[in-house]
């Protein structure tokens, strides 16, 4: 179900990325957060105990950020729109319970501000270390989409995004942002005079009866109707593997046919979930391809190379997960040379790598140690390579 | 029966082993649940991992089977998020004051309207009898095979001590009881906490020499006394047994977690807020 909403005014605000996505939570329909300090992700915890009362909306600072993650789970079946934030050490503690999240299908955000790690590492410099965490962090199979703004504006814009997707799909979906997109500050537009699209959740029918409720239907567009706690339905949630009914069933068909759902009901429809952007001309023999703060270094070294008559062009992705694997190997026929700039010891190259399958060169430039990249490493790359 | 309206009778028999006391909890709280005034559809009952926690499974609410130890902090988000939910938590030892002893002290610290449910049988009984933090020393247990050198807790003091407004102890000897302590918990506005001894025949008795069912019942009702009775006792006396009853009940729903929430909305909202 869509709905528009339409806000007139248009809103000038220098803002960090951190607030940013409070204000894009905020526009999407977010009434709950619960979570648990973190640096460098305590300022998005900060903006929703000051702006969810305001809406009657609920803050809950939690225990632990196992509980924060739980809580948000919670809110999700009772029927709001629910979102969490922290930071490296802390996403390692929410995992199990965002696998489980992902396996009773409860639509809900995570933030991921990152910052150097392993452990506690480097807690105020920027990092792209939780790539791979963000997909396989969790025990099973499973799928996840992750989306990474590389500004303000792209925080507030895919925060807006996470919370529709979240909600279109029944699936837990995590915003990896970076210490320095967090706490950048950037002069951003609110609720600019377009329309913002809402998606809320698809639930039962009015004439639907409680007693023929299926929680996990098998749907034709795989994505079953979910039922507000409290609303007369009365149905089981479980992290075991579950029948159509909900309730547990060890049959190993049973378990096959629900993880082929929920990768299926994400992978039939990556055309909705994948946003990337591009600038590559029908010349450029070299594309810088990033993402995140490191999408901003390598435009600025694709431009100014570009002044020099350097073939260059730059691919950003904005969805990190699922990867997108076509357009990548699309980008591989095009040119000769990927370069991935990475804030880490090189994981998104190893995805570079699986989808180009030996069509183009993948070099990489790797910064893992707090420091951006700059615009110079690359460049100097680019004109080695040409 | 009117109790049958709150079983799933379609997911019956239960999976707990013969002799298990889970099944007694169960049987009580539906009575309760049944003397309650409460609404069945506006009642959601969550559980973690161990034998405890497949009691969501029978019962006919909207349920949350969640992960080890956090049913606590998911029912928190569930309550908040619609405090006109009844929110109740079944739990077991392992589940509660282990893995999930955090949750429990800070739901109780926060007086927040959850109704606790820890089914207590001093035992891992899904893994096959290992510790808990409710062993007794000196027990035995598949990872104590010389004996536990753990302390175990007191739970009543435990909640206690962090704030718990409503702390009650009851025991499967007597279901009438256990009835009478779920009744009173579901009525109370703030966070109340019922441990409930059962007993485990399979996984802690046999280790320890306990006998069959029948016999660990008799051993509860030996080892407990009736909260009242308890306290005319000699402190040593107070220390070899386990008061059962309401112990502790403070009526002060203003300070409820959800209520002085909506105190800070009422806050946020007003003229010259942040």
């Amino acid at each position: 179900m869509k709905t528009k909403i339409f806000k007139p005014e248009k809103r000038a605000v220098l803002l960090q990325g951190d607030q940013a996505v409070v204000e894009g939570a905020l526009a999407a329909g977010v009434e709950f957060f619960a979570g648990y300090p973190i640096t460098p992700a305590s300022e998005i915890a900060e903006g929703f105990a000051r702006e969810l009362p305001k809406i009657g909306g609920k803050f809950l600072q939690m225990e632990d950020e196992i509980a924060g993650m739980a809580a948000v789970v919670g809110a999700s079946l009772a029927g709001k729109k629910s979102i969490t934030a922290t930071s490296g050490p802390g996403f390692a503690l929410k995992q199990e319970n965002l696998g489980f999240a992902t396996m009773v299908e409860a639509p809900l955000v995570v933030v991921n501000v990152q910052r150097v790690g392993p452990s506690t590492g480097l807690p105020t410099s920027p990092s792209q270390g939780d790539l791979m965490q963000t997909r396989w962090g969790r025990n099973g199979d499973q799928e996840i989409i992750a989306l990474a703004p590389a500004s303000v504006a792209e925080s507030y814009e895919l925060t807006i995004k996470a919370v529709n997707l979240s909600e279109k799909f029944r699936q837990p979906v995590v915003l990896l942002l970076d210490e320095v997109i967090g706490h950048l500050r950037e002069k951003i537009y609110l609720n600019d005079s377009e329309e913002i699209e809402i998606i809320n959740r698809k639930r039962p029918t009015a004439d639907q009866d409680p007693k023929s409720y299926l929680p996990y239907q098998q749907t034709d567009d795989l994505i079953p109707p979910m039922a507000d706690y409290g609303s007369g339905f009365k149905y089981h949630t479980s992290g075991l593997f579950h029948d159509q009914s909900g309730f547990p069933d060890g049959k190993k068909e049973t378990a096959k046919l629900m993880q082929d759902r929920l990768h299926n009901k994400l992978h039939n429809n990556l055309e909705q979930i994948i946003f990337y952007q591009k600038d590559i001309r029908n010349d450029d023999r070299v594309a810088v391809l990033s993402y995140g703060s490191t999408a901003r270094t390598a435009i600025s070294a694709v431009n100014t190379g570009r002044k020099d008559n350097l073939k260059a062009g730059w691919f950003k992705l904005q969805t990190v997960w699922p990867f997108a694997e076509r357009e990548v190997a699309k980008l591989a026929a095009q040119v000769e040379t990927i370069i991935v700039p990475e804030l880490n010891q090189g994981q998104l190259i190893r995805e570079v790598e699986r989808a180009v399958a030996g069509q183009a060169r993948v070099l990489g430039i790797n910064s893992y140690a707090g420091e951006l990249i700059k615009p110079e490493a690359i460049r100097d790359l680019m004109e080695e390579v040409l | 029966m009117e109790t049958e309206k709150y079983l799933r009778m379609d997911k019956l028999p239960h999976i707990w082993c013969p002799g298990c006391g889970h099944g007694t909890i169960l049987n009580s709280f539906i009575r309760a649940f049944t003397e309650s005034d409460l609404d069945q559809d506006k009642t959601v009952v969550i559980s973690g991992i161990g034998c405890s926690g497949r009691a969501t499974g029978y019962l006919n609410f909207d349920t949350l089977h969640t992960t080890h130890g956090r049913a606590i902090a998911f029912a928190t988000g569930v309550k908040m998020a619609n405090p006109n939910l009844n929110v109740i938590v079944m739990t077991g030892d392992g589940d509660g004051t282990a893995i999930g002893g955090n949750h429990l002290i800070h739901a109780a610290r926060r007086n927040i309207d959850l109704t606790v449910i820890l089914f207590n049988n001093q035992i891992y009984g899904m893994t096959g009898g290992q510790f808990s933090p409710m062993t007794p020393p000196s027990d035995m247990a598949t990872t104590a095979p010389y004996g536990n050198i753990d302390q175990n807790f007191d739970l009543a003091q435990l909640v206690e001590g962090a704030g718990g407004t409503f702390i009650a102890r009851g025991a499967t000897f007597d279901p009438r009881q256990l009835k009478r302590l779920y009744l009173a918990a579901l009525k109370h506005k703030g966070f109340s906490f019922v441990e409930s001894f059962s007993q485990c025949p399979v996984s802690y008795g046999r280790q320890n020499g306990s006998g069959d069912a029948v016999e660990m019942l008799k051993s509860q009702k030996k080892n407990t006394v009736d909260f009242k009775k308890w306290q005319q006792l000699s402190t040593e006396k107070k220390q070899l047994l386990y008061p059962l009853g309401i112990l502790k009940e403070v009526d002060s729903p203003e300070s409820e977690y959800t209520v002085r929430y909506k105190k800070i909305i009422a806050k946020a909202n007003q003229e010259g807020a942040l």
